[in-house]
């Protein structure tokens, strides 16, 4: 039944195991919003921006404006000639970003 | 609590589920392309459809100003905002100028509102087909004047030429659509207004200080970030008319995301590159949305 799916290769595709654990994430974040929405319906609520926000939109503000934080952790890094480049400390200060986004935001 | 925080009612989200079958097709269509691009730029290819890691490796060379590729990035970003910048500041007050001096009743304002929405209707390759010839100094009008007011103008050679013609390509393309969202936003001004400043004896001035600006400048908000989405994305017309060039001068980074994605083939820099590129523009979208139901919300409130 399920031979045709097992014939599919999609090796040309190139997938890679870290980039598959990123959207995993995303995919499961994503899953325990909607399950959140069903079970826990929400209201708008206003803050920092002074604009109404859902948790969706706290959680699109928060994976923006990590992308940007790394971004520019890589500048800021080959700026200072650093060869050897981490991720770790942007990805702790986009957890931080986010963790403040969907507190005070 | 106020009022305000009273009428927000909680949302009922069960709805969202029909939308499933149409996320299926979004998916294949646009979720997993874009996914692909985030796979391409963590990688390097020597052909043959073989990848290797290399992390963030097109990041570092791309946000490093002295590498070619980041050099290239950076060049291209600024002549990005630069046009954006510039047209804004053509389109928008050109916009209201002509607005505010457009009919308010009659026939007129049929013809004129057609006349207007006349540039909007023509493609981008059409629009820089136009002025390609136009430019021209043997068979275009604009160029062949230019030319015998003994004005040197080549859009082929000269940067400033070049730049010129985009820009006022885009003014000829696009104020339009400015005029006809202040012309919305100016008649939704009721009549009491213009009659309690007559009785003042107010300017013209101080009517479009006090009255006029302030009414439309939501529908302002709205037309400045849609003219700078669009122009930020600038493609066709550019690649008719210079081709980026004259050098180039007029290479915008969607023009070097073309010549790298498919002229060099390098998929992992046009990967990392088209990124970035995508994030402005997902900043300045996230924007336009919110101020857009920001204004719809204050709308919904002032009704109630």
């Amino acid at each position: 039944m399920f031979e045709w799916f097992s014939a599919i290769d999609i090796a040309w595709m190139a997938w890679t195991v870290p980039v598959a654990i990123f959207f995993g994430l995303i995919a499961v974040a994503l899953a325990v919003l909607t399950v959140l929405a069903v079970v826990r319906p929400e209201k708008p609520r206003r803050g920092l921006l002074r604009i109404e926000t859902t948790r969706g939109d706290r959680f699109f503000i928060s994976l923006l404006g990590s992308a940007f934080i790394c971004i520019i952790w890589i500048a800021i890094s080959v700026g200072l000639g650093i060869s050897d480049i981490q991720l770790w400390g942007a990805m702790g200060l986009g957890l931080l970003y986010g963790i403040a986004v969907f507190r005070y935001v | 609590m106020t009022g305000e925080a009273r009428e927000l009612k909680p949302y009922n989200n069960r709805a969202w589920f029909m939308v499933l079958p149409v996320f299926l097709i979004v998916a294949f269509s646009a979720v997993l392309p874009l996914m692909t691009v985030v796979n391409y730029s963590v990688q390097d290819t020597f052909g043959n459809n073989t990848f290797f890691w290399n992390g963030i490796g097109w990041f570092k060379e791309l946000l490093d100003p002295n590498s070619e590729l980041g050099g290239r990035f950076i060049d291209a970003l600024g002549r990005n905002f630069l046009f954006s910048f510039l047209i804004l500041a053509i389109e928008i007050p050109l916009g209201i100028a002509v607005a505010l001096s457009m009919p308010r009743q009659g026939v007129a304002v049929s013809i004129s509102l057609v006349l207007l929405a006349l540039p909007l209707l023509i493609p981008w390759n059409v629009v820089g087909t136009i002025w390609q010839v136009f430019g021209r100094s043997d068979i275009g009008l604009l160029g062949w004047t230019l030319t015998g007011l003994g004005i040197d103008y080549n859009y082929v050679s000269g940067v400033l030429a070049a730049w010129i013609t985009i820009i006022l390509m885009d003014v000829w393309h696009w104020t339009s659509l400015v005029v006809l969202l202040c012309y919305a936003g100016l008649r939704a001004i009721p009549d009491a207004f213009y009659q309690a400043a007559r009785i003042d004896g107010a300017s013209r001035w101080a009517i479009f200080r006090a009255i006029q600006l302030p009414k439309i400048s939501r529908v302002l908000v709205i037309a400045v970030l849609l003219r700078f989405m669009d122009s930020f994305m600038i493609y066709t017309e550019p690649f008719v008319v210079t081709g980026g060039g004259p050098g180039n001068a007029t290479t915008f980074i969607s023009i070097d995301l073309v010549k790298i994605a498919l002229g060099q083939f390098d998929l992992g820099k046009a990967a990392a590159l088209s990124i970035v590129y995508n994030l402005i523009i997902l900043t300045v979208c996230w924007v336009f949305y919110t101020v857009m139901t920001h204004v719809e919300n204050a709308e919904r409130r002032v009704q109630l």
